[in-house]
């Protein structure tokens, strides 16, 4: 009884909520680019350039202003989200300039995004930081406390210490839902990935939308890095994304190309991620829960199957004079 | 770019040809008396990880420092997984290196493998066990002795009776740190409860701060209030965890009070410390003196190999319980208290305080 209590303890979900964030984040730059027609397996990338600059952003303007940073703490890990956003943004372009301007194949870009990130990050380390693995320690945001509900005892782990970047994150999603539905960029950028042709004769410029989804998708995945680095561990440390970026990924086709699924499979994958981490009192294998979020993909995904529609064009290099 | 301007750049390469020529054979010429070169390859984590490998280069540096003109040293870092460290073995053993050292647990079959190949150069491995090859030492630490220390300094300062261990990969040599701790907390305070976690059973495991932050506020959530790292670069995240819940921690490996922020520093009650700069530094002082040994060295409380760290930080938290320590340190170096290495030897030791 005490383990079926324990699922559902407010700690857990606080936690849950944790480690659903950079997942979400990531998801929620992949619907932008895929949305646009453009498959962006080079997320885990991108984040990790989010996790590095994310740390070196905040470092160095800490360092360069300490009086401003004195009288407004909060100023240092602001600059290291931006720096990570603006370091996801050029590393996405990248991607952009080589499957969308040379449509290459839009997978091995993102492979190649992937292993480059891996070595530049170790190379940018060693250049800022002098150390191969690790950044000095960085300042988080001030932990926000919900006003009257963080004096309810019962409620203080959800109520308190709170990054800011997670109601932030939330607030994204619904901008991106209604970017997406509302607005002319979104049902442009979604013309671009479901029939580009169309899109091009109706007078859209396929190619400065669809580098627009990736480049936003950048963002989200640099900020995405930002919060690992900036928020929860406090630290660049080399390898620390573990492969988050992949599960975004999953998450976004399990949230069949929306924000607001792509929130629902991100909770999903952050919910069994803290409870392998919390509940260790089941009589399974930890091992066992660890692949209970996969395993419960795959079960969605084989079941929804037929409902799951990605953009027509996904994946599809567009080109004027071929078509 | 202008013609002058093209004349200056051709003149800067010809003179940085000619100085670099110029310096080559002046080196060579002082290489002539017998220089030793010593190796070092680094477990995943790399330089800057603030404890176990960053201890290994103290040894390394140590060592340059003493002998100066008469070693030639050089460290070298794996990718990031550790996929090449056996490569990298092979590289200084190819350029005729005298010692080389891997860093780790991880290293002991690519040591195994590269010292049959290369029987003219000596290795040592830290917490490998490889007793049979001719030309390898192997390292080893008795991290229970030093975890049974701050297990007890844990048991004595914790106010809700509940502390908490954090290991990395789930094997036998990080077993060996939490049988230790949880000997020496139960062996001051029988009516201890110790919460065990693992962040995994992949060398991953000792570099996911995320995850060892989470691990750690599971653990403080459920009242512990004093947490045990054995994980590298995943205790970073204990430490932020210790922030955030304002509870204490104890380092590993390095004395962690003095390489962490500030804001860690103030929750850190102490740190087991692992010399594996003293185990480094002596295998190379050994080796120059002729007096190198193949097998298994042992570096235990009675080495000065492990110990609990002491400093300006900590020295007043901690004050009150030394004493107590120091009795209990002379008890297991004097064989009276047998600390045990592992779940059996754990159970039956808890068993006997019980009773």
């Amino acid at each position: 009884m005490e383990t079926l209590v324990s699922l559902l303890t407010l700690a857990l979900i606080a936690s849950a909520i944790r480690v659903t964030m950079p997942i979400l984040l990531a998801a929620l730059g992949a619907v932008y680019s895929e949305r646009g027609g453009v498959i962006n397996i080079g997320l885990e990338g991108i984040m990790i350039m989010g996790t590095l600059f994310g740390a070196v952003g905040d470092y160095v303007f800490a360092q360069r202003f300490p009086g401003l940073v004195e009288s407004v703490p909060d100023l240092a890990p602001a600059a290291g989200v931006l720096v990570a956003i603006l370091a996801g943004v050029l590393f996405a372009l990248i991607h952009a300039v080589v499957t969308v301007t040379f449509r290459v194949d839009q997978i091995i870009s993102g492979v190649a995004l992937n292993l480059l990130a891996v070595g530049a990050a170790r190379f940018l380390n060693i250049l800022f930081f002098e150390v191969s693995t690790q950044s000095p320690g960085v300042s988080g945001f001030t932990p926000l406390n919900i006003p009257i509900l963080k004096d309810i005892p019962a409620l203080e782990p959800i109520a308190t210490s709170i990054s800011p970047m997670i109601p932030a994150a939330l607030l994204l999603v619904l901008i991106s839902h209604w970017v997406l539905l509302r607005t002319r960029f979104g049902l442009r950028l979604r013309a671009v990935g479901e029939h580009p042709l169309a899109a091009d004769t109706l007078g859209i410029n396929v190619i400065r939308t669809r580098y627009a989804g990736v480049m936003i998708s950048g963002a989200f995945a640099g900020m995405a890095g930002a919060y690992l680095a900036i928020e929860q561990a406090h630290l660049y440390f080399e390898g620390m994304t573990q492969g988050r970026g992949f599960i975004a990924l999953a998450a976004m086709i399990f949230g069949n190309w929306w924000p607001l699924g792509a929130l629902g499979a991100s909770a999903l994958f952050g919910y069994f991620d803290a409870l392998s981490l919390r509940v260790v009192r089941l009589p399974v294998p930890s091992q066992f829960i660890n692949v209970l979020p996969h395993i419960v993909s795959i079960l969605v995904l084989a079941g929804f199957v037929r409902r799951a529609q990605p953009p027509a064009a996904d994946g599809i290099p567009y080109s004027k004079e071929e078509e | 770019m202008s013609k002058r301007g093209l004349r200056l750049v051709a003149l800067t390469i010809v003179v940085m040809i000619a100085a670099t020529l110029w310096i080559l054979p002046g080196s060579g010429v002082q290489a002539q008396a017998k220089k030793y070169r010593v190796g070092l390859v680094y477990d995943v984590g790399g330089r800057g990880d603030l404890s176990f490998n960053d201890m290994a280069y103290a040894g390394l540096a140590r060592a340059q420092k003493q002998f100066g003109a008469r070693i030639e040293t050089r460290d070298l870092e794996p990718t990031a997984g550790g996929e090449n460290r056996e490569e990298l073995l092979r590289l200084l053993a190819g350029e005729k290196f005298d010692l080389i050292f891997g860093i780790g647990f991880l290293f002991t079959d690519s040591v195994t493998r590269v010292s049959k190949d290369f029987r003219n150069v000596k290795f040592g491995i830290i917490d490998g066990f490889i007793p049979d090859q001719p030309n390898v030492a192997s390292l080893l630490f008795k991290e229970h002795e030093g975890s049974f220390l701050v297990g007890a300094a844990a048991g004595l300062k914790t106010k809700t009776n509940r502390v908490g261990f954090v290991g990395g990969m789930k094997i036998p040599l990080i077993e060996r740190f939490e049988a230790g701790f949880i000997a020496g907390a139960t062996h001051v305070n029988p009516r201890v409860q110790v919460f065990s976690e693992y962040a995994g059973t992949t060398g991953e495991a000792f570099r996911d701060p995320v995850k060892g932050k989470e691990l750690a506020l599971a653990e403080y959530d459920r009242g512990a209030d004093i947490i045990y790292h054995a994980s590298g670069g995943t205790g970073i995240g204990v430490f932020e965890a210790a922030v955030v819940k304002k509870r204490m921690a104890i380092g590993v490996d390095a004395d962690q009070s003095l390489t962490v922020k500030p804001d860690q520093r103030r929750q850190i009650l102490t740190s087991m410390m692992k010399r594996v700069d003293v185990a480094v530094f002596q295998t190379i002082s050994g080796m120059i003196n002729g007096k190198y040994k193949a097998g298994v060295e042992t570096f235990g409380l009675k080495e000065n190999g492990v110990g609990y760290a002491v400093n300006e930080f900590n020295r007043s938290r901690i004050r009150d319980i030394v004493p107590r320590l120091e009795a209990l340190k002379r008890d297991i170096i004097a064989g009276k208290i047998k600390v045990p290495e592992d779940k059996k030897q754990l159970a039956e030791f808890v068993k006997k305080v019980k009773r």
